[in-house]
């Protein structure tokens, strides 16, 4: 039981090592990951500007920031199993004695660290360039819910990454398509609150149904505790959004752990695991 | 004890009918019967090779052996375990190199590739540093250890995969074609660990794939010569051999003949296999005769079709007379 434990983390290490330490080695991603996502950032902040209503652009840069999650979940854990098929790490990883949660959790910390250092680095400049000021009243529960969505986030990646398991180029394609409704359905650039002040009832349901993504709830409680001067915008309070968060983040780990288990046994069994001529 | 590798009718078919989660309109695929009722029973401690041509499913085997894909009938067991009951315990004591793979992440070093790949082993690192400065003296890659995987060239690549398998200090390792598309030297030094991995430690058992007759007469204990999914014979080198020792095995060398089929109905012609010369426009016939009687009759053939011989030997059995004698044509 011991050995087993002290096994699956140091896969777990292992696998998240390329991604913390391999990622940071081309420097190119300060450019495409800090400074691209500044663009779109700062073609909301300039619209909130000219509507006069500048207390809206902390939210934005907030947003837009985040959005670097949603990206890497999309192709770096949901599509990820379909480059490691193609470059043959999969069967290596498939037959190697570790627990297929210390793969998933590999993928999933290191995934979450070298985001965070784009985040991060997205965040500072934007709020020195667009001249933010940013209160923390609740730094612990900040912390908290930062923290709790980040590990629901990577609960529900390892779901897409055991779902997408079998999947050839359609993992691409599914990606893809889970990249623009959700940065509309998770509010990645306004308040969620808006659905339902512009769609009502039908609008409430939208917002339910985008908080099935953890990155809306969280995002929404996050921007209340950073912008207390707009806490009429958000959706639920953040304590309650915390709970909800932190119900999802085992229930999406949990999900992951049987969905993967029966993907494999299905890829065993059907010759899907890896590909023809390896 | 038990046998290393053991398979009782072990089966595998692909296709043939719609999977589960497959779109509707996807057509099935055609049904291939990969492997068919194959018994092997391999000892601790054997080399053991499995000969066959291209689709004569020896990767299909090493995947079932290495708990990747489930028979569709039949059992395999691997130290005694398993394959599709009892993967975790077959897992700790095994791994697998494949010619030509291309694992690893190209950002990281080849040191650190094989450390990450040590690491779903559950190794100490310091161990793991210590076995891989061994296994980069022994396959000369000291020097490219801190280079960028994805600078190494096809040679050294194919030794980087070959530490990684070594690395965890597997009972049973498989090796896919290990030096499959690889310059001379390189496929040297990887056959030469072989032969000294298994000798330096009792009980090591490789179970090596090739279509590589020279390799296979080289390196192993025994070989299983396998087409279409079927075991035809399993033996060492010179049991093989042993096979056709009262036959009669012949080259020549002609110009392209129009048709060989005939060769088939000539008494006292076992079997035979062509393959076309790469310059000019001769072909090599290796025929496996029962005595020398069938020559004369062979030769009129060939001048019947107005073909010039341009040489003619009688040779020692090798091991691809043998596959030949066996499958009815030549490895490649
Ligand atoms: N995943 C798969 N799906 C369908 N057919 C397969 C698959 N893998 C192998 N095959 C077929 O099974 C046969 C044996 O293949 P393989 O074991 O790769 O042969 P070898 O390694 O001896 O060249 C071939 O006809 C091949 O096309
Ligand atoms: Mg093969």
């Amino acid at each position: 039981m011991r050995v087993n434990l002290l096994l699956n983390l140091r896969a777990l290490v292992g696998r998240a090592y390329p991604r913390i330490i391999g990622a940071q080695r081309e420097p190119s991603w300060i450019f495409f990951e800090t400074l691209l996502p500044l663009l779109t950032i700062a073609a909301y902040v300039y619209i909130y500007e000219y509507l006069g209503v500048p207390q809206f652009v902390g939210f934005v840069v907030l947003g837009g920031t985040m959005v670097a999650f949603w990206m890497n979940i999309l192709w770096s854990m949901a599509a990820q199993f379909y480059w490691e098929k193609q470059i043959g790490n999969l069967q290596l990883y498939m037959m190697a004695p570790m627990s297929r949660m210390a793969l998933l959790g590999g993928m999933a910390v290191g995934g979450a660290v070298m985001t965070s250092t784009r985040a991060v680095a997205t965040l500072v400049l934007g709020v020195l360039i667009f001249r933010i000021t940013l209160v923390v009243l609740d730094p612990l529960l900040l912390l908290a819910i930062f923290l709790t969505t980040l590990a629901a986030l990577y609960g529900l990646g390892m779901i897409f990454a055991s779902v997408y398991l079998l999947y050839g180029r359609e993992a691409w394609h599914a990606s893809n398509l889970l990249q623009e409704p959700v940065f509309l359905v998770s509010g990645f650039y306004f308040p969620l609150k808006t659905f339902v002040t512009r769609l009502g009832a039908g609008g409430l349901w939208v917002a339910a149904g985008a908080s099935i993504i953890p990155m809306t709830l969280g995002l929404d409680a996050m921007r209340q505790l950073l912008f207390p001067e707009l806490l009429a915008y958000g959706l639920l309070r953040p304590d309650i959004e915390l709970l909800i968060l932190l119900i999802l983040a085992p229930v999406f780990i949990y999900l992951a752990r049987i969905s993967l288990a029966y993907l494999e046994r299905l890829g065993k069994e059907q010759g899907r695991l890896t590909l023809r001529h390896q | 004890m038990e046998a290393a590798i053991a398979t009782r009718n072990l089966t595998r078919v692909f296709g043939g009918k719609r999977r589960r989660l497959q779109r509707k309109r996807e057509p099935s695929e055609k049904r291939v019967v990969a492997l068919d009722s194959v018994n092997l029973e391999i000892p601790h401690g054997e080399l053991f090779g499995l000969l066959g041509p291209n689709g004569a499913g020896k990767t299909t085997l090493i995947k079932i052996l290495a708990t990747l894909l489930l028979p569709t009938s039949g059992e395999a067991y691997v130290a005694g375990y398993d394959v599709a009951k009892d993967p975790f315990p077959i897992r700790k004591r095994i791994n697998m190199v494949t010619g030509g793979e291309t694992s690893g992440y190209g950002l990281l070093t080849t040191r650190e590739n094989v450390w990450m790949f040590s690491q779903f082993y559950g190794m100490p690192s310091r161990q793991v540093k210590k076995v891989i400065d061994l296994l980069a003296e022994e396959f000369d890659l000291q020097e490219r250890m801190d280079a960028k995987v994805r600078t190494l060239s096809t040679g050294e690549r194919q030794k980087m995969n070959m530490i990684r398998g070594f690395v965890t200090d597997p009972e049973i390792i498989f090796l896919d074609e290990p030096t499959l598309g690889l310059d001379v030297t390189a496929a040297r030094s990887i056959r030469g660990f072989i032969k000294k991995w298994i000798q330096e430690q009792k009980g090591r058992t490789v179970l090596l794939t090739t279509h590589d007759m020279m390799e296979a007469d080289e390196l192993c204990d025994r070989i299983a010569i396998i087409d279409r999914g079927r075991i035809l014979a399993c033996d060492s080198p010179e049991g093989l051999k042993r096979l056709i020792k009262k036959d009669v095995t012949l080259k020549i060398e002609t110009d392209r003949l129009k048709d060989t089929s005939v060769f088939r109905s000539i008494p006292g012609v076992r079997n035979f296999a062509v393959s076309e010369n790469p310059k000019g426009r001769s072909m090599t016939t290796t025929f496996i005769l029962e005595d020398d009687a069938p020559i004369a009759d062979i030769m009129s053939e060939v001048l019947r079709q107005g073909s010039r011989v341009h040489s003619l030997k009688k040779t020692e059995p090798t091991l691809e007379e043998v596959f030949i004698s066996l499958v009815g044509r030549g490895l490649d």
